[in-house]
């Protein structure tokens, strides 16, 4: 048989490439801006679209999607190509994928900022954006699968097995959690609530942190820390195991982002378990990386490539030990709701992502323009630079999440708390958020020393559009060898591995959801609960434009220290018309849960408008338009349509004359604030009215009970 | 559509079975893993070790180690 001469497709992995930069100095820039407004809360220039609530969302999902999608498409298309021996199979896909991928990012850009977000984590992008993601994931699916069946090469490699266990999982996830009812093309519902609508939203966000920052990041990492260092993988043997454990496993571990929740107790001690034996693959996979090097560990000090791989596969070690140990009970009651947790993300985002990131860019662009890297030294200095970085960014937000939940747990002799004022535990870590700060921009400068090597880098090559290879191509009738395992029959057949990948993590999904979506007993109805009224429901609506949820929980957890601050702990059935849960999942504010009734109208209306005069050295922004705007009731009605379709109990009644009961309830809240404050300008159709009704209702049906 | 997706799982009979299955499925599969792990030719692992490398580079990693 002839040996076939054929042309790899550089272009869209350069293309991911440079969006890998580009959009990833933006994202990391709104990140250093959202940390900077936690010490200096007035930079949001009292303008909404520039206020913490919203801009973190734009922050996380650009660090995510943007940042480390981009460069997961430009590994694979460069990786995918020259392991199967073949040309991506569709050049039109490709341009689809890269700009169809590129204006998904441009839209978030430009709809987080003006609030229009369905709150959940990770997922906060509204349904018509949902849908895109959809179609261009099923295009980037289509171009691999089609590339994989005109391959030159019959085994697959495992970093080709991890890219469709991302591909396949990330549309199952993407598409379950994601299940809403639109009331207009802005705004929509999910149709699952409270309890049930946390367990997906969080078996989602936990394995968008697997199978999109981890499993194609490992498939990168076997991929790459082999050419880097020239060698092949330590063991192959590993990486099956590796594989199959880590997905099988990860998909299980999502509820231990809800330990002391309302969640069901079984579903809470399966999701630790779960967990736990997370570490096993995780460090296989961490040591096969690591031994990977073995013999080459002299070429680290030269190289900034493998420096930059060697401590991501570290830090990724660091995160994977570090996660199963927070999902214990015990360290969980300490950790969650504090800011250990987003030093434990960066330590996974800016260590092991963008680390791989960093690495992968110092070897592959000099490849495609047939020149070497403009400035080892610069690279090493970014190194450095980067490193450092690291350290300031996750160091004190340790040392801030173990100061503000000892001070949230500490009692006087009397059983009294000690600092009863939530915002003494806040004042006291805000040092720490400048320092972080600090670590932030230095990590940035770190990717502009690489901006201005890339770029020099660039100018003194010419760039290989098309790489000429050549290889034999597969016979028609494969003869088994003697004596074969089903592991290798798996190996030559990504459609049956696509198959088995998804009945692998569905198990999970299974095992975990079904039980909460049927039994009824898992979710005890409380009779006095009731829906929200349709002002408290406009309120609420507002609650998520702004993004209060990113810094306020609405969950009092059974702990003494909780309910002595907050009062009753938080129940399931308290949350059954809750479309969307609101739970959040870190307390920068304090807990909100049981805060109806707690202040008088004037405080909450003085409060939003200038948080300072309520609560000296509050770090929490103003929000001066919520004001002047009118409430926008144009949906109001299609709201209680939707809520009613979701099994919300409102009466035919209730909706028709919706407008009577919002003005009756908006009317009585403004005649108390005109009776409390003097000479004060505001009329029942601001939205100030609406969100006080909101958060004058949260956790008071209870109270009516007792 | 909804009915589908809410409140009516517990409309299917047995589907508490559906769980315990799960968990069967979940353990054979990973003991085949281990067992086709230990039983796998040395040689094969080799080749699949090093299918990153093209034949230069793994040329240059075997001039290296002899």
């Amino acid at each position: 048989m002839n040996t076939e001469t054929f042309y790899y497709d550089n272009r869209w992995a350069k293309n991911f490439l440079i969006a890998t930069m580009v959009w990833g100095l933006i994202a990391l820039l709104i990140g250093l801006t959202a940390a900077l407004q936690l010490v200096f809360p007035e930079l949001n220039a009292n303008t909404s679209w520039l206020t913490f609530g919203r801009l973190r969302a734009l922050h996380t999902n650009g660090a995510i999607f943007a940042f480390v999608g981009n460069s997961i498409f430009a590994g694979v298309y460069y990786s995918l190509q020259r392991l199967l021996k073949t040309r991506i199979a569709s050049d039109a896909l490709s341009k689809f994928h890269f700009w169809g991928w590129q204006l998904i990012i441009l839209s978030a850009v430009i709809t987080l900022p003006m609030g229009l977000t369905s709150s959940k984590e990770y997922a906060e992008l509204e349904w018509p954006i949902d849908i895109a993601i959809a179609i261009v994931w099923v295009a980037f699916g289509v171009n691999m699968f089609w590339t994989i069946l005109k391959r030159r090469e019959r085994h697959l490699y495992v970093a080709i097995w991890f890219f469709i266990a991302t591909f396949v999982t990330v549309a199952l996830l993407h598409i379950v959690n994601n299940l809403a009812i639109p009331v207009s093309f802005t705004k929509s519902y999910p149709v699952f609530a409270g309890v049930q609508d946390a367990l997906v939203q969080w078996w989602y966000g936990h394995n968008a942190v697997a199978f999109f920052l981890t499993t194609p990041v490992l498939g990168l990492m076997y991929y790459f820390v082999p050419k880097a260092a020239n060698r092949p993988v330590y063991s192959y043997r590993l990486s099956i195991v590796h594989f199959w454990a880590l997905i099988f496993l990860y998909i299980w571990a999502g509820p231990h982002h809800l330990l002391y929740t309302a969640l069901p107790e079984w579903a809470q001690s399966l999701g630790t378990v779960f967990s736990i034996m997370l570490i096993f693959p995780s460090w296989g996979g961490m040591l096969n990386g690591l031994l990977t090097l073995r013999g080459a560990w002299d070429k680290v000090r030269e190289s900034a490539v493998l420096k930059f791989f060697v401590v991501a596969i570290t830090c990724y070690g660091m995160a994977t030990l570090e996660g199963p140990l927070l999902s214990l009970k015990s360290i969980n009651a300490i950790a969650h709701y504090t800011d250990w947790i987003p030093a434990h993300v960066h330590i996974g985002t800016l260590g092991w992502n963008g680390f791989m990131i960093f690495g992968m860019i110092y070897w592959l662009l000099p490849r495609m323009y047939n020149t070497s890297l403009f400035s080892q030294k610069m690279a090493n200095t970014h190194f450095w630079i980067g490193t450092v970085g690291i350290i300031f960014w996750a160091l004190p937000m340790y040392v801030a999440g173990f100061t503000q939940s000892l001070m949230w747990k500490e009692f006087n002799p009397d059983g009294t708390l000690v600092y009863a004022n939530f915002l003494e535990t806040v004042t006291q870590i805000v040092p720490m958020y400048a320092l972080r700060a600090v670590g932030g921009s230095l990590y940035i400068i770190g990717m502009l020393v690489m901006g201005v090597n890339v770029f020099r880098t660039i100018k003194s090559g010419n760039f290989i559009k098309e790489e000429e290879d050549s290889a034999m191509p597969l016979t028609k009738v494969f003869k088994k060898a003697k004596g074969e395992y089903w592991h290798r029959w798996i190996e030559r057949r990504p459609v049956q591995l696509m198959v088995w990948s998804l009945v692998v993590v569905l198990l999970g999904g299974i095992l975990e959801i079904v039980p909460t979506l049927m039994v009824k007993s898992n979710i005890p109805t409380i009779a006095s609960v009731k829906p929200y009224t349709v002002l408290e429901l406009e309120g609420r609506d507002i609650y998520i434009r702004e993004g209060c949820n990113a810094c306020h929980s609405q969950m009092v957890r059974p702990f003494r220290s909780e309910t002595a601050r907050y009062g009753e702990y938080s129940k399931a059935g308290e949350f059954v018309y809750d479309h969307p849960f609101l739970w959040g999942s870190k307390r920068t504010g304090p807990d909100l849960h049981r805060v109806g009734g707690k202040y008088s109208h004037s405080w909450h209306y003085n409060h939003m408008l200038d948080p300072q005069s309520m609560s000296p050295g509050s770090i929490m922004p103003r929000y001066p338009w919520l004001f002047g705007n009118p409430l926008n009731t144009i949906h109001s009605q299609e709201k209680l349509n939707v809520m009613v379709k979701l099994g919300v109990p409102y009466s035919q009644d209730y909706i028709d004359n919706w407008e009577h009961y919002m003005d009756l309830q908006a009317q009585a809240i403004t005649d108390d604030l005109r009776e409390q404050i003097e000479e004060v300008d505001v009329e029942k159709s601001d939205e100030i009215v609406a969100l006080i009704a909101y958060l004058q209702r949260l956790g008071i049906d209870i109270k009516a009970e007792n | 559509m909804l009915k589908f997706i809410k409140h009516h799982m517990d409309s299917i009979d047995g589907i508490g079975l559906y769980p315990v299955l799960s968990f069967l499925i979940f353990f054979t599969v990973f003991i085949l893993m281990l067992v086709y792990i230990i039983a796998v030719d040395k040689k094969t692992m080799k080749a699949r070790s090093s299918m990153a490398l093209n034949n230069n580079e793994l040329k240059a990693f075997e001039n290296e180690n002899q």
